[in-house]
């Protein structure tokens, strides 16, 4: 083989890559500057921070942006703490088969479709009659259901994480004369924090764009969020409403909202990347 | 009359004579479910000196010494039977907490294991902290007692926020053993603890493990016959799980007892 041959086919290879590259970017790409191109002109601190108004008085979308925030908390408020526990259990539980039947079970429950999780919850929180908490439509029961759908994502996204630090940290921890309970919870789930905040936020970003479960649980509302038992709006649920409508002004904002969720994901993601930069270095990055 | 009366170690109760950190092992077996790794084993490791453990790759060394700070029995399926005595106190005792004896025993290992995600402070202090000690003017003290026993201290003093793991293998390994020390235990075990270090980083652990000798009992795993005869004042040999001979590392090397030591020690297995 002549190294004329060999830089050849070098540079054929580097070409199918780069172009494989662009094929993936591509889409990518051409979503984000529709939504800028699109959304861009609708944006504005009026439209960010103002309150809903009735058509043709150029309303803001602030009560879904703060809907959107509030519903995420709870729902992550409550996926943390069970997902971290699951995802300890998977990867340094000490009973395999109990283990591989969580696992099994929190992959069918990441495959059920998000409005099933929305009827469910309605089903079973929202409504008023049968066997039901009958909350009636209520910010409590959307975060309810983003939970269910952010629990096996991190649950299995942690279990990774953990599992990536090696049993030598857990050996080094217990030499030190330290209960097992506590180098698991204070080592080693301290050393997968960055990637647990990947995983954290890739769930995050997974539910913030669902406006499938909400529908039938946090239904939506032109008001600013009140108490967790009252509907309340969100970003996708104003996104799926507006973009129905037949006034051009629903549809321009509806454009705004989906940049605004856009650029609130991209923004999690910078924070959870710089926090964890700032706080491990550079060799802890997610 | 001259009576010469031979007395049997005693296989039960407290050895009077007994350092205050002597290691006794007797009648030690250990293995995996049905695969036996050392089989009765009996030695004394004394204090305040180096013991290297020698043999071949499979042979138990590393079980053998992770028997002394009861590690070995967190892998599942793992079994110990016998007696290991530290300062004349049974480690198997069913009424001794394996977690509180593992507080006289430090180990380092054989890939320098910081914490990840944990500063050079934390590493070291972790250990304390997790302890009980929280007041930070006593932390500041045993971390730098720690890092300097380690010989680490001149080189990390003014970046002691910094990630453990932005260390140099050798400087790793260095904390490792800062944090161990932190604790204060009485004996370190540690198993093939330069295997992963280029040679200029283990002169600097073997300088600091021969200063460590004046004050801990140190138990060394190596695979490396001449590192054993440049630190160790013991030395064990381990074949196939079975005590081959101990003895002063000098009598060990000069004049083996066993063939199979001295086809070892001269290169010709292993």
């Amino acid at each position: 083989m002549s190294p004329r041959y060999r830089r050849w086919k070098n540079r054929l290879m580097l070409g199918a890559m780069g172009l494989a590259l662009l094929i993936c970017l591509a889409p990518l790409a051409s979503l984000l500057f529709t939504l800028v191109v699109k959304g861009g002109s609708t944006l504005s601190l009026r439209f960010i921070t103002g309150p809903w108004r009735p058509v043709g008085e150029n309303g803001g979308i602030a009560h879904a942006i703060a809907g959107s925030v509030c519903l995420l908390g709870i729902a992550t408020a409550l996926a943390v703490p069970v997902g971290l526990a699951k995802g300890l259990f998977l990867a340094r539980g000490r009973s395999p088969r109990l283990g591989g039947m969580v696992r099994v079970l929190l992959d069918v429950m990441s495959g059920i479709p998000a409005i099933i999780v929305g009827v469910f919850i309605y089903t079973l929180v929202v409504r008023r009659s049968g066997f039901s908490l009958g909350t009636g439509f209520s910010m409590l029961a959307g975060g309810l259901a983003l939970a269910m759908i952010m629990l096996p994502i991190f649950a299995r996204t942690t279990e990774e994480a953990v599992r990536a630090i090696s049993t030598s940290v857990d050996e080094a921890g217990l030499a030190l004369g330290l209960p097992r309970y506590r180098v698991v919870l204070r080592i080693v789930l301290r050393s997968a924090v960055p990637a647990v905040l990947t995983g954290l936020f890739l769930a995050l970003a997974r539910v913030a764009g669902e406006a499938a479960p909400l529908l039938f649980t946090a239904f939506g509302s032109n008001e600013w969020p009140g108490s967790p038992l009252e509907p309340v709006g969100s970003l996708p649920a104003l996104l799926f409403d507006y973009a129905r409508q037949p006034f051009e002004e629903l549809v321009r904002q509806a454009w705004g909202a989906a940049l605004v969720l856009v650029a609130l994901i991209l923004a999690v993601r910078l924070a959870t990347h710089a926090y964890s930069h700032w706080r491990y270095g550079s060799g802890a990055n997610p | 009359m001259k009576l010469n009366i031979t007395i049997p170690r005693p296989a039960v109760t407290a050895d009077p004579c007994a350092g205050d950190s002597e290691i006794v092992i007797s009648g030690l077996d250990a293995g995996f479910g049905g695969h036996q790794v050392l089989k009765s084993i009996s030695l004394t490791l004394p204090q305040r000196t180096i013991t290297a453990v020698m043999g071949p790759s499979g042979c138990g060394k590393s079980t053998l010494i992770r028997c002394i700070n009861r590690l070995h029995e967190e892998v599942p399926g793992a079994w110990v039977r016998g007696a290991i005595r530290l300062g004349g106190v049974n480690l198997y005792d069913p009424s001794l907490d394996p977690v509180q004896l593992r507080r006289r025993i430090g180990m380092v290992f054989q890939r320098p294991n910081p914490f990840p995600t944990f500063s050079i402070y934390d590493n070291v202090a972790v250990g304390l902290r997790l302890n009980g000690i929280r007041k930070r003017s006593v932390l500041d003290e045993r971390v730098e007692l720690s890092l300097r026993r380690a010989a680490l201290w001149d080189e990390v003093k003014d970046r002691l926020e910094k990630p453990g793991t932005s260390l140099s293998g050798g400087q790793q390994q260095r904390l490792c053993i800062a944090r161990a020390l932190a604790v204060s235990p009485e004996v370190l075990l540690l198993d093939e603890p330069c295997s992963a270090l280029d040679p200029v980083a283990t002169e600097r652990i073997e300088q600091l493990l021969v200063d460590l000798q004046r004050d801990y009992t140190l138990v060394m795993v190596t695979h490396n016959i001449q590192q054993a005869a440049r630190v160790a004042g013991r030395s064990i040999f381990l074949l196939s799980g079975e005590l081959i001979e101990q003895g002063p590392t000098s009598e060990l090397f000069t004049n083996p007892r066993d063939l199979r030591t001295e086809s070892f020690i001269s290169g010709r297995f292993g």
